[in-house]
């Protein structure tokens, strides 16, 4: 719409434009309590994920909603849209990352399954062919603890220059973490993760500190940002960087407390 | 009934009225089709791409920026602007009241996302006051008395005066 408003683009004569906004299949939250699973329709908007049933149980998806837009923005973006828009930047799709989303692509030819994480190919590019829609994204809901967090210049209104998510595991002790606006795309910090779930204590729910510094110096190598107008790479490497250590440090603890 | 596939030619329901949108380019945002279309100038259109709130109306009852709808896309929903507040609400007299306009291009934008959130919860806090706001961008208030406008008619309807 922005592009349509700034004259960037155009609907030419012979094209078509398809609303989804009124197909209710897509406006779902389906829960599966027995299997531990949630199914979210790509046009459910952030305001509608910032309450029940998604705020308890997949509460850094609900987190990453508030941060997204302003209250006007909030009620008209979905979560379907920050997948398709194919940025780094998106904030949902941090969280959807980090829980291991699968997003279900609808074409004339059926559907596909495939990983929020590989959605996105490059900024503005995805594997979404032209005959295709997303049509809802399927998750986990995990036992444990999880968050997000990013930093930006205001708290309402901001397109993130370094977004962090975290989901930790009480169930299989394993730890995702990942990471926006410092690549190309929402990157998953695999060593990261790997070395976060190895130095976690899950009998007694501890970590050292000095595991906690590794963990921040593993996130900024998995980090690949650039310099553009909002930041400079280097404060990007260096905000992921502590965004993560900080969250594992709040997320240890915070289990710890509530067990 | 309308052809809806006649994308040029459309009704949409703006307070509470069916209007005709004839020979649009069907790229048209709502804003411009109740400001150039429909001559309800209430909301105004500044940034254009949903940064300062001042073309906020309600889309059923979901406050949004108009200029972020496509409006063919909107002749299924019911559309209010600040025209169709029913003249001088308790909001819009506390916006006067407590000098929270200067300029006043931000205020129907304003007044709307307050209105909105009154509607929404019947008593927030001065943070959640701010939050609700933090997507109508005023340049000259500084903000304060817009939130001393918006807590004053919490007082109000507390009391029972609205």
């Amino acid at each position: 719409m922005v592009a349509l408003n700034h004259g960037s683009q155009r609907i030419g004569p012979d094209e078509l434009v398809v609303s989804l906004k009124d197909v209710p299949e897509l406006s779902i939250i389906e829960v599966d309590h027995e299997q531990r699973f949630l199914r979210i329709g790509a046009g459910v908007s952030w305001d509608e994920l910032l309450g029940a049933p998604v705020d308890t149980l997949v509460p850094c998806l609900t987190q990453a909603a508030r941060t997204v837009g302003s209250h006007q923005i909030r009620t008209a973006g979905t979560i379907g849209g920050n997948i398709a828009t194919a940025s780094p930047a998106g904030d949902g799709v941090c969280a959807l990352v980090a829980l291991d989303a699968v997003a279900v692509l609808t074409s004339p030819e059926g559907q596909r399954r495939v990983s929020v994480e590989h959605v996105a190919t490059g900024p503005k590019r995805s594997v979404l062919a032209n005959d295709e829609f997303i049509e809802s994204i399927e998750m986990p809901i995990v036992d444990g603890w999880q968050a997000y967090s990013k930093i930006g210049t205001r708290n309402a209104m901001v397109i993130s220059v370094a977004g962090v998510a975290v989901v930790l595991s009480a169930n299989s002790n394993s730890c995702r973490i990942a990471l926006g606006s410092v690549g190309p795309t929402v990157i998953l910090a695999e060593d990261a993760s790997a070395f976060a779930r190895d130095s976690i204590d899950w009998s007694t729910i501890e970590i050292s500190a000095d595991s906690l510094e590794r963990i921040g110096e593993l996130v900024q190598q998995a980090a690949t940002p650039i310099d553009d107008h909002r930041s400079t790479a280097a404060y990007r490497s260096h905000s992921v960087g502590v965004l993560a250590r900080r969250l594992i440090e709040r997320g240890v603890q915070e289990m710890r407390n509530s067990t | 009934m309308t052809n809806i596939y006649d994308e040029r030619h459309f009704e949409l329901t703006v307070n509470g009225e069916r209007r005709q949108v004839v020979d649009v380019y069907p790229g048209e945002s709502l804003l411009t089709v109740l400001r150039d279309r429909l001559g309800l100038t209430g909301a105004k259109g500044a940034c254009e791409e949903g940064e300062c709130g001042s073309c906020s109306v309600l889309l059923d009852g979901n406050l949004v920026c108009s200029c972020l709808v496509l409006a063919a896309s909107a002749t299924q929903s019911s559309v209010v602007t600040v025209e169709g507040l029913g003249g001088a609400t308790d909001m819009q007299t506390a916006f006067v009241e407590c000098g929270a306009i200067q300029c006043g291009f931000c205020t129907p934008g304003l007044i709307m996302a307050a209105t909105n959130l009154l509607e929404r919860s019947s008593e927030p806090q001065t943070d959640e006051i701010r939050e609700a706001l933090a997507g109508n961008l005023c340049r000259c208030t500084g903000y304060g008395r817009i939130v001393e406008a918006v807590q004053t008619v919490i007082a109000q309807r507390g009391q029972g005066a609205a």
